[in-house]
């Protein structure tokens, strides 16, 4: 059977329909992640956690949006009126616009044609992200600024120095996907995982830690929530903000981190692919192929329902893992300092990106050179490479070379000390002489 | 006089490593997330069983016939520390005394049990309980009729022969 994509009228339902799903989709996710943050923060610390509104809790984020709705709006008398209005509509819209680009299923089969399972199929793909996740941070600096508060201030600023300095490693991980997929679209990553048959986590090890990093850094997740560092900065750049403005900072830092996950799982875990070939479908010159024979003739794909149902059910299990991940790395590790996140940054996240970075260019176009065709032995070789910098790369974070408690630093270690008391145990006032 | 401060012994930073501390961290908290035991008690349906000497809100004890035990003596609004018992008596025909108003005020009481241990038939008690919502400040001022609905167990009170409860 020949399948063409969906074209005419029928595209523009299929469009609205896929736009609608998703946004619902994501922001059903974002509410019910923070009901797992909770719950998962629960069980950690041996409670229950909310578990009163509906069975298992399941009611919660309902009640807590009811409530944010229903809570009064403040606005300081000091504050900068329009900005501080502003700062979170550009919050938001940037962790829920960068969702379009993103593959969730396999192509899906209609009477009228074959519906992409991706919002828009952009060719800049992956820069469109990079685009959007950076502009979330004009969002934070000007909610931290417009509040005329001086702790949400020092959180927008710790924010904008965070974000300026793990978006270079970021991007210089990113370069190793890219190198490797020959291309920026999403789709086309996915498709290039499917063809080397394994997921680029083993091929990029380093890329995929590197870029787990930084993603927890970009989306302000403990242990790098420097920009709220509750203990430090009251709740940071949205101290003052309360009811839904408030809300809608917190729905877009789960956002991010919805965003954030979706994005690790279409990178470096294989997006909806799920093993085997069964699954693959991919449209090359006009038509919709599952791969190439040996003889480089391409393999029809059969794309179905139950198909499209699987895979996503695979995207939906990675990306949760990632969530879970988040939320586990959250209650367990405490936030660093501010000088720590710095020199971890540019110290060691900066120069480890970019010599993986030539490591794998280097790699990949000596086996281009050698002629060695693109598949599973392909990734094998790479896999050996990467892992090997892996390797260093723990070793050399490891044994206390680069992040320690001020406890563990030689300057700070003090062995005893003896004080001068007086009659009721105070310390001494000294004599004047 | 001189006191020499402790300083606890850190690692040494060749043999501090904060990944594998992380990740022992982390296996720590997972197997505290998987761990079916919680130390919340889920309180509606999981009580607390109270001391028998707990003293909470007030039961006026009451005769088979309905009528409350009291005798409107005085004795309670006099010993009470916090002034929050209003009693006026009255008598009937027979010459028995009977409490015509009796309020306590739980707000203003300190539930100290001062007016259990003072009263001569055994008409007042402080009781284990302690869920005591309203919707209004003045339901807290529980009258005749409201104490002598209290069906809630009655405080023992501590025994100075027998300090242990034994």
């Amino acid at each position: 059977m020949d399948y063409q994509p969906i074209s005419g009228v029928w595209s523009y339902v299929a469009m609205s329909l896929k736009v609608t799903l998703i946004f619902t989709v994501v922001m059903v996710v974002v509410a019910y992640t923070t009901l797992a943050e909770r719950r998962v923060s629960a069980w950690i610390q041996d409670r229950h956690g909310p578990n009163r509104v509906g069975p298992f809790g399941l009611l919660q984020p309902i009640a807590d949006g009811i409530k944010n709705i229903l809570k009064e709006e403040t606005l300081p008398a000091t504050a900068s009126r329009v900005f501080f209005i502003l700062a979170p509509i550009l919050v938001l819209f940037p962790s829920l616009v960068t969702f379009a680009v993103i593959p969730i299923a396999a192509p899906l089969p209609t009477p009228a044609g074959v519906v992409d399972m991706i919002i828009a199929d952009i060719p800049i793909g992956i820069l469109y992200v990079l685009a959007f996740s950076s502009l979330a941070v004009y969002g934070v600096v000007l909610g931290g600024w417009a509040s005329n508060n001086k702790y949400a201030f020092l959180g927008g600023l710790r924010a904008s120095a965070q974000m300026v300095s793990y978006e270079v490693a970021l991007g210089l991980s990113l370069l190793a996907v890219l190198m490797l997929a020959g291309n920026v679209t999403l789709t086309e990553i996915v498709w290039q995982q499917q063809q080397l048959g394994m997921w680029f986590a083993f091929p990029l090890s380093l890329a995929f830690i590197l870029f787990v990093i930084s993603a927890f850094a970009e989306t302000n997740r403990l242990p790098f929530d420097m920009p709220e560092a509750e203990s430090e900065l009251v709740t940071g750049y949205h101290t003052e903000y309360s009811a839904m403005k408030f809300s809608a900072f917190m729905i877009s830092e789960f956002g991010h981190m919805v965003t954030a996950s979706a994005l690790m799982a279409t990178l470096f875990l294989g997006g909806w692919d799920l093993p085997g070939s069964w699954d693959n479908a991919h449209w090359y010159q006009g038509q919709l192929i599952s791969g190439f024979a040996a003889d480089g003739s391409v393999i029809l794909a059969s794309p179905a329902l139950w198909k499209t149902l699987a895979t996503f059910g695979g995207f939906a299990a990675k990306t949760g893992f990632f969530l879970v991940l988040y939320i586990w790395i959250r209650w367990t590790l405490p936030r660093f300092r501010y000088d720590q996140v710095m020199s971890l940054g540019w110290k060691v996240m900066l120069p480890t990106a970019l010599a993986y970075a030539m490591l794998m260019a280097g790699t990949i176009l000596t086996l281009d050179e050698i002629g060695l065709a693109y598949g599973f032995g392909y990734g094998l070789v790479l896999t050996a490479v990467s892992g090997m910098a892996t390797v260093g790369f723990v070793f050399m974070l490891d044994r206390g070379r680069t992040i320690t408690g001020a406890a563990a630093q030689r300057t700070q270690r003090i062995q005893t000390k003896t004080i001068q008391v007086g009659e009721a145990g105070h310390p001494q006032p000294e004599e004047a002489a | 006089m001189t006191i020499s401060v402790k300083v606890m012994k850190r690692p040494a930073p060749e043999s501090t490593s904060y990944l594998r501390a992380a990740l022992s961290g982390m296996a720590l908290t997972f197997k505290h997330m998987v761990n079916p035991t919680k130390v919340t008690q889920q309180y509606p349906e999981e009580q607390t069983e109270l001391s028998p000497r707990w003293r909470g809100t007030h039961v006026m004890e009451v005769h088979a016939d309905g009528r409350p035990k009291c005798v409107a003596c005085g004795l309670c609004p006099t010993v009470c520390p916090a002034n929050c018992i209003r009693l006026v008596g009255g008598e009937d025909d027979q010459g028995n005394r009977y409490p015509i108003v009796y309020e306590i005020d739980e707000f203003r009481c300190i539930f100290c049990g001062m007016c259990q241990e003072v009263c001569p038939v055994e008409a007042i008690h402080v009781g284990r309980h302690f869920e005591n919502a309203e919707y209004t400040r003045d339901r807290f001022v529980y009258d005749l009729d409201r104490l002598m609905e209290q069906d809630h167990p009655s405080t023992l009170l501590w025994d100075p022969s027998d300090p242990a409860g034994e």
